[in-house]
């Protein structure tokens, strides 16, 4: 039941799914149609937009900044799904990306296998999280994935050490690091195991007034 | 489910796995209900929230895009931190408030009498006398607010008495009045409205809990998109850094408590003397300025006619730098020694505004006596121009026709537009000096250190004088006593509101400019408040102390006989009393009189008190409630940690057990490295498995449980492995 099923004619008529022709889903279609936009089937935009914050517009803009970054290796058809992956160093040059010390994490974060090179969903889900519709809990969740450096489920005082001296531009002498990097455990480190875990990290950070305003990505 | 599929932490593959599959039970089982009617209604409500939705969502944006001087704020913000960029922020909202202030007045005082009311020179009170017409569009006139400018729109003395005006029958008197005290409860709610949001802001004053990690994890804006804002974040997050942690290690200074009292004591000393000379120098100014009043204006230079204006202006602008000179002797931490600063600058601003207003209730004293005389004179006058019309009836029939033109009618002096003018005047001073300052003090001074630094024997950058640092609290306390100068003139000159507009606008650019150009930021930025709260209790402040000159001239003053819109009546209120008797229905007015009783009247205030007083009581209640809460949850936090560092400390002692081949164990190395044998014996091994990895639980004889935290990688089979070796 693949989404990319070689059904050709999926972006005309939605033949695999009879219950939904009623009068209010032909009207949708009919109105799709009218919209020539050849590169998803009707149901994958739909999932996109229920899977993202983002409206049928915005998925759009988005494939086409995906689509730029590299032209020749993404497709302008993904009706059948293509396995594609743009690299690391593309992403990791786009405007919005590339002053951010963090996107090499961000990248990380959302890629499949953890190397930072990206497909379609992994782009899409990626700017979905970090666009302002996203709600706390979730931006929380994967603000605690982008800090934590060794991925090892826990934010220790290494992962604490490289965040300050990468916000820092390594400005601040050795001494500060580990002053910083001891307060933060200080103050968050509820359990008192020398490291923040989830728990520890979402109570801190829900608390904080400009979480949701900092970590924002707008595209 | 479908709603919520959005906002869970999966990859977008399982989502949409998850959301096929709840579709489907969902088509499934509406199919069963054959509710194909429901269905559509349900799309309808779905597709009209979303639209909805859709709507909150591009209107906030829209309200979002209309806030002006974002980006200048932001880059702003980038290069000097926030609290420069807070003096930036009260300016821009200051400059809201005043707008709404000036719509009012513009909209229902100015625009109706300059549409309906009677044109210029129809009425002696609208008309340049005929003494000052020569001289009417000079500009050196038009600069001190006199000859054409005094009568226009622009003040009070130019409105016209009567009840209706136009078409409309627009009610001016009415209008003026209301206006003037709507301008003044508008204020008062938008300060106190802006108080209580940054209440909730402050958390009760216990910010600190996690003072640190917010600023490790908040601090960077994802937003930043361009290498040089970068930058700039970059610089303003280590300067945070830097600031913390020095306001961490101040805390640990030792002081000489003798030399440091006598230090203190000598410079609040000092500080009074100031204050005392500054306020005998305006006294003297004042003096001086009722001496110039009497002589002829021609013989006087321009430093006489404004000698007022430039004292106050000037000991504004030094006596702060003395005060800091003061400061020094003190040895305060930074944030304390700027609270006593911005308390002896405040104070001496007050008493300047104190004094100048005394000198403007001694000249309206002046001016209404005067009236008197003026008044006898008009019915002298007035007598011989009857006397002139009667003949020129009854005698010449063919002469031209009796005609006195306004300009020839004797005029009365009118001492609100006296009051108007002089604001107007000290508003547009106070510009001037700031803008010279601005010019002076740190564009040429800027110059100078720049382009001079090549030829000079000392480092003008580093040592004396070297750029200025933007100064947050001066700058904001003049900002809030200017805006005390709008509220209190507002009612006498209703162009005072426009005029600060202007004002405000010109001096966001100017200051802006002047900020990114000629200053550096500050070595070390100490916020006065958190939140602002601060900064807008003085505000308060000193809007409750403009605001009650004002309202003891409208009550207790009589207005000008012939100016403005109250001439003729006894007191400016009896307005509202006019206009209930005349155009409400009778009842309503019966009604009403009941209600001014004076025993209702106590009554109300009787209710409002005891409310007061029980709200008061309330929240003090609740505040202790609430501090007793914070203390028990400490108190639960710190028995946490004792408990955990307890645990810590068995857990350090049960992995003192070697296991015999730790090639079972993938370990981490810190853990492998404080193995020594111990004779404590592991007694049970539980293995659990957990959402982020496997946990590996034994316990000792102690019956304590302790952990053995893995990276995840232990699978059951080394589980088993470890169990049979222990």
């Amino acid at each position: 039941m693949g989404r990319c099923g070689g059904d050709r004619q999926a972006e005309h008529l939605p033949t695999r799914w009879p219950q939904l022709l009623d009068p209010g889903t032909l009207e949708a279609v009919v109105l799709t149609m009218g919209s020539k936009q050849t590169v998803f089937t009707r149901e994958q935009l739909e999932e996109y937009q229920d899977c993202t914050f983002f409206t049928r517009k915005e998925i759009m803009r988005l494939f086409y900044r995906y689509q730029d970054l590299a032209p020749q290796l993404v497709p302008l058809d993904y009706t059948g799904c293509p396995a594609v992956k743009v690299p690391y160093e593309l992403i990791g040059s786009m405007p919005e990306l590339k002053d951010n010390p963090f996107r090499q994490r961000i990248a990380q974060v959302f890629s499949d296998d953890g190397d930072g090179h990206m497909t379609l969903d992994n782009f899409l889900d990626m700017f979905s999280v970090m666009s302002e519709m996203a709600p706390r809990d979730l931006k929380a969740y994967y603000a605690f994935k982008i800090y934590d450096f060794n991925n090892d489920d826990y934010i220790c005082a290494w992962d604490l050490e490289q965040t300050v001296t990468r916000l820092t531009r390594g400005e601040l002498s050795a001494e500060e690091v580990s002053l910083v990097c001891e307060k933060v455990l200080d103050e968050a480190d509820s359990d008192h195991d020398g490291r923040l875990s989830l728990e520890d990290f979402r109570n801190m950070i829900l608390r904080a007034p400009d979480f949701l305003s900092t970590f924002h990505i707008r595209i | 489910m479908i709603a919520n599929v959005k906002c869970k932490p999966w990859k977008m593959e399982k989502k949409i796995e998850v959301l096929r599959e709840a579709k489907k039970f969902v088509s499934e089982n509406e199919g069963a209900l054959g509710k194909g009617k429901g269905k559509r209604w349900f799309a309808f409500k779905m597709m009209m929230s979303k639209k909805w939705a859709k709507f909150l969502r591009d209107f906030e944006n829209f309200k979002a895009a209309c806030v002006p001087w974002e980006n200048k704020i932001k880059a702003i913000e980038s290069q000097f931190g926030s609290s420069v960029a807070s003096y930036f922020l009260f300016l821009r909202w200051m400059y809201g408030v005043n707008m709404v202030l000036f719509i009012l007045t513009f909209s229902l005082i100015m625009l109706p009498e300059y549409l309906w009311g009677l044109p210029y020179g129809s009425l002696p009170r609208k008309t340049v006398p005929r003494a000052e017409e020569a001289s009417a569009a000079n500009f050196g006139v038009l600069y001190d607010f006199n000859g054409l400018a005094q009568y226009s729109v622009l003040f009070y003395g130019y409105y016209d008495n009567k009840r209706t005006i136009g078409w409309l029958n627009f009610r001016l008197p009415l209008s003026y009045f209301l206006v003037g005290i709507m301008c003044i409860g508008y204020s008062f709610v938008v300060v106190l409205k802006a108080m209580t949001k940054n209440i909730g802001d402050d958390g009760g004053g216990d910010d600190n809990t996690f003072n640190f990690s917010w600023k490790v994890f908040c601090s960077w804006d994802y937003l930043i998109g361009n290498p040089e804002t970068a930058d700039n974040k970059f610089n303003s997050i280590t300067m945070n850094f830097k600031e913390a942690i020095t306001e961490e290690r101040a805390a640990q200074v030792e002081e000489n408590v003798h030399l440091i009292r006598f230090l203190r004591f000598l410079a609040n000393f000092f500080v009074f003397l100031t204050l005392g000379a500054s306020g005998y120098l305006i006294f003297w100014a004042v003096k001086r300025s009722q001496e110039f009043a009497q002589q002829d204006p021609d013989t006087l230079g321009w430093w006489e006619k404004n000698e007022m204006n430039m004292v106050m202006s000037l000991l504004g602008m030094f006596c702060p730098t003395l005060f800091d000179l003061f400061a020094e002797l003190e040895d305060y931490h930074p944030l304390i020694a700027l609270k006593w600063l911005l308390g002896r600058i405040f104070a001496l601003l007050l008493g300047n505004l104190y004094v100048f207003i005394l000198a403007l209730m001694d000249e309206i004293n002046n001016k209404i006596e005067e009236e008197k005389h003026v008044k006898a004179n008009i019915t002298l006058w007035e007598a011989n121009m009857i006397k002139a019309y009667n003949a020129s009836l009854s005698g010449n029939t063919t002469g031209p026709p009796f005609f006195v033109h306004p300009a020839d009618v004797p005029r009365g002096p009118c001492w609100e537009t006296m009051v108007g003018q002089e604001f107007v005047r000290l508003t547009v001073s106070d510009v001037l000096t700031t803008y010279v300052t601005i010019l002076i003090g740190d564009f040429l001074r800027a110059c100078f250190v720049r382009f001079c630094n090549y030829c000079w024997c000392w480092d003008l950058e580093y040592g004396y004088p070297s750029y200025t640092e933007f100064d947050i609290s001066g700058n904001v306390l003049a900002l809030i006593f200017n805006q005390g100068m709008i509220w209190m003139g507002s009612f006498f000159a209703p162009s005072l509101p426009g005029i600060n507009i202007l004002r405000l606008h010109t001096s966001m650019y100017f200051q802006c400019w002047a900020v990114m150009c000629c200053n550096v930021p500050e070595a070390r930025v100490f916020k006065a408040s958190r939140s602002n709260n601060f900064y807008l209790g003085m505000l308060l402040l000193i809007l409750f102390l403009s605001t009650m000159p004002v309202l003891y001239m409208i009550v207790s003053l009589p207005p000008s006989f012939d100016c403005g819109p109250f001439s003729g009546k006894n007191r400016m209120f009896e307005v509202i009393g006019e206009t209930l008797e005349n155009d409400f229905p009778s009842w309503m007015a019966k009604i009403l009189r009941q209600l001014s009783n004076p025993g209702l009247v106590i009554a109300v205030v009787l209710v409002m008190a005891l409310t007061i007083y029980y709200l008061n009581a309330t929240a003090k209640g609740q505040k202790a409630a609430n501090l007793d809460l914070k203390k028990k949850m400490k108190m639960q936090a710190l028995e946490n940690k004792m408990r955990n560092k307890k645990m810590a400390a068995a857990r350090a002692e049960c992995r003192s057990l070697q296991p015999v081949d730790s090639n079972f164990l993938s370990l981490p190395e810190d853990q492998k490295s404080s193995f020594p044998s111990s004779s404590k014996v592991m007694t049970h091994v539980k293995f659990q498995r957990t959402s982020f990895g496997e946990q590996l639980l034994c316990s000792t004889l102690d019956g304590i449980p302790d952990v053995f935290i893995n990276e995840g990688c232990l699978s059951p089979p080394r589980a088993r492995k470890i169990s049979m070796l222990l």
